[in-house]
């Protein structure tokens, strides 16, 4: 059915400024997100030991971004809430791309039966709202860390596996495949030297684009109290913990995990059109 | 047949059919959960029940069938009209969903038509005003609004107007105390105020940002050219040429979006405890009241390709180059 709305949240995005602008801008996100993961490996049990005598204490100096109720640094906290979901984005972006890979392949090589069963699947898949079919996997799973992942990994490959099968059925009527069959080429050559060129890139462009849906769904997962065990951090638990005590006017519990959730959302969508310019030819001239 | 009435019955069929093939997934990932029904209908209550009385329970919900039979038995009575039994309202669910439906309806409603017409109305002032400060604003807002949470948005809505100003309550659908039906319009619309701006934010966004591409397209087009070279501004030809012919891809785009309208809702009426049924979902999902979750599921479903089905069909509508004969397997019509 239409492609607009496939999921959640992001829009291709207008192009600000200059390629080399672009490409700035990816490898600076590229550089905090790969921050926020080597802290999260080397801060030990930071944000998850208790200070009773620092409870609810406002931002500061010493705890930027204030403590929680139990006197736990939020920042320690929140960064390891993102490196989570970068663990379960990672994971769940790269199943979806393979799935998606698998799909695509089917679609456009296998005969046509094969592909309307694929196009079924995509409208299926995107028939249900979103969230509610990862709300329905997670309760499949009985809920847990694990149920969220395989939800998040389950749910977002229809619109790669669009671009993907497009891209091969262009790929497979194009006249440089037809000439190398023609002189004798392998299907394994062809497969080799000409599909894997234009297809590794956009799905390497594809599994980035995946990402902030897959961070975003796992947060609102993990919002609405499915899946993620309340004393793990992670951005989903900490904003929903933050509801307790919004109206007591305790406003850093929930301002500082939601804004770092939508810079690294913004800095993996930086990242992905980085990625898009460098592969794209027609990119170039912007 | 004409080609339309086969092209719009093609596209109906196919739509029963994915209400099939969500029904059978639907049934079998509720089939798949470990939650055991009984335990999660019984809740506390679990200590005070023998295995004879579950076991009773069991066969009593024919959970000691087959598993088809019991999907028989289920798609049967979903399509005489009987969604059974919510333990978690101790409700029929129908009655669930009834009670629910029409503050979600009203929720989503407004919100479906601000972000239309908002959007609509930005993309058209940030195309006319190409790369000007205004359309420099506007790209920004959308841009970032549309990666951002929307529950996020709503506790920081939540925090702002309702904690620090206390203009607008902080939760509910109206004020405590009062049962909904004994709300006056204008408290019940006080309490809607908050959830609304926080859904319809992203749909804004959304808008904003395809009408944006459409109508620069418009712009660029020759017979906008045409009309400049006839001394027509800028904001003529977007007002009197464009405006008509973006109308279109954006409400194609709007009722594209339902699926997400919806997740945005649950999320919502999570964040501001608004009775619709997007709390209804969640409670279902936690506690694991099956009967409610699928019923939802293929309420949800019916509603969302209903809306890509309509989708469809305008895309045809807005534009007559594409050939409705050559309909094959997977189409793909949609921008």
């Amino acid at each position: 059915m239409t492609a607009v709305a496939d999921d959640c949240c992001v829009t291709p995005a207008p192009r600000f400024g200059t390629r080399k602008a672009v490409l700035i801008v990816a490898a600076l996100a590229a550089a905090g997100l790969a921050a926020v993961i080597v802290f999260a490996l080397l801060s030990g049990d930071a944000g998850v030991v208790t200070n009773f005598r620092a409870r609810l204490a406002a931002p500061s100096l010493f705890h930027p971004f204030g403590t929680d109720a139990l006197g736990r640094d939020m920042l320690a906290r929140t960064l390891k809430g993102l490196a989570l979901s970068f663990r379960v984005g990672l994971f769940a972006a790269t199943a979806s791309t393979v799935i998606a890979l698998v799909l695509a392949l089917v679609a456009a090589g296998g005969p046509r039966w094969a592909d309307a069963i694929v196009a079924y699947l995509v409208d299926m898949t995107m028939g249900l709202p979103h969230l509610v079919l990862l709300i329905l996997i997670s309760f499949a799973f009985g809920g847990g860390a694990n149920a969220v992942i395989i939800a998040v990994a389950l749910t977002h490959w229809p619109r790669l596996t669009r671009i993907l099968r497009a891209e091969i059925l262009q790929l497979r009527q194009a006249e440089y495949v037809t000439i190398s069959r023609n002189f004798g080429k392998s299907p394994l050559h062809i497969a080799r030297h000409h599909f894997a060129p234009h297809l590794i890139p956009q799905m390497l462009v594809g599994l980035v684009l995946m990402f902030p849906h897959a961070i975003l769904h796992e947060a609102g997962l993990t919002f609405l109290g499915f899946g993620i065990e309340p004393t793990t951090p992670a951005i989903g638990v900490l904003l929903s913990e933050s509801l307790r005590y919004l109206t007591a006017g305790k406003w850093w519990l929930g301002l500082f995990p939601g804004l770092a959730l939508l810079i690294a959302v913004l800095a993996f969508d930086a990242i992905g059109n980085g990625l898009r310019t460098l592969t794209d030819p027609r990119g170039s001239q912007s | 047949m004409t080609i339309w009435t086969r092209f719009v019955a093609i596209r109906f069929l196919r739509l029963a059919l994915l209400l099939a093939g969500v029904a059978v997934v639907a049934f079998a990932l509720a089939k798949l959960s470990p939650v055991d029904p009984v335990t999660a209908y019984l809740g506390p209550n679990i200590a005070k029940v023998g295995p004879e009385q579950r076991a009773l329970i069991a066969a009593r919900w024919g959970l000691d069938q087959p598993v088809t039979v019991q999907f028989l038995h289920w798609l049967s009575n979903l399509v005489s009209g009987d969604f059974g039994w919510s333990a978690t309202y101790n409700a029929p669910v129908t009655a669930v969903i009834g009670s629910r439906v029409a503050a979600s309806a009203a929720l989503m409603g407004l919100a479906w038509l601000l972000s239309g017409v908002i959007g609509f109305s930005l993309g058209v002032i940030a195309a006319t005003f190409q790369g000007g400060w205004c359309d420099r604003i506007i790209r920004v807002y959308a841009y970032v609004l549309a990666s951002t949470p929307t529950f996020w948005i709503a506790i920081l809505l939540l925090m702002g107007f309702s904690v620090a100003l206390g203009w607008t309550p902080v939760c509910c659908a109206a004020p405590i105390g009062l049962l909904p039906g004994e709300a006056t319009l204008l408290q019940r619309l006080h309490h809607l105020i908050l959830p609304l701006v926080a859904l319809s934010i992203l749909g804004i966004s959304q808008i904003a940002l395809h009408t944006r591409a459409k109508m620069i397209d418009i712009l660029e087009s020759d017979f906008a050219t045409y009309a400049r070279a006839q001394g027509a501004s800028r904001l003529d030809v977007a007002l009197r040429h464009g405006a008509r012919n973006a109308a279109l891809p954006a409400i194609t785009v709007l009722f594209a979006s339902l699926g997400e309208l919806f997740g945005g809702s649950i999320l919502a009426e999570q964040v501001f405890a608004y009775p619709g049924l997007g709390s209804a979902t969640i409670e279902a999902g936690v506690r694991g009241d099956v009967p409610l979750l699928l019923a939802i599921a293929m309420g949800t479903t019916l509603f969302v390709s209903v809306g890509n089905t309509i989708a469809d069909i305008l895309y045809v509508v807005a534009d007559p180059r594409i050939d409705l004969a050559s309909d094959a397997a997977l189409r793909e019509i949609g921008p």
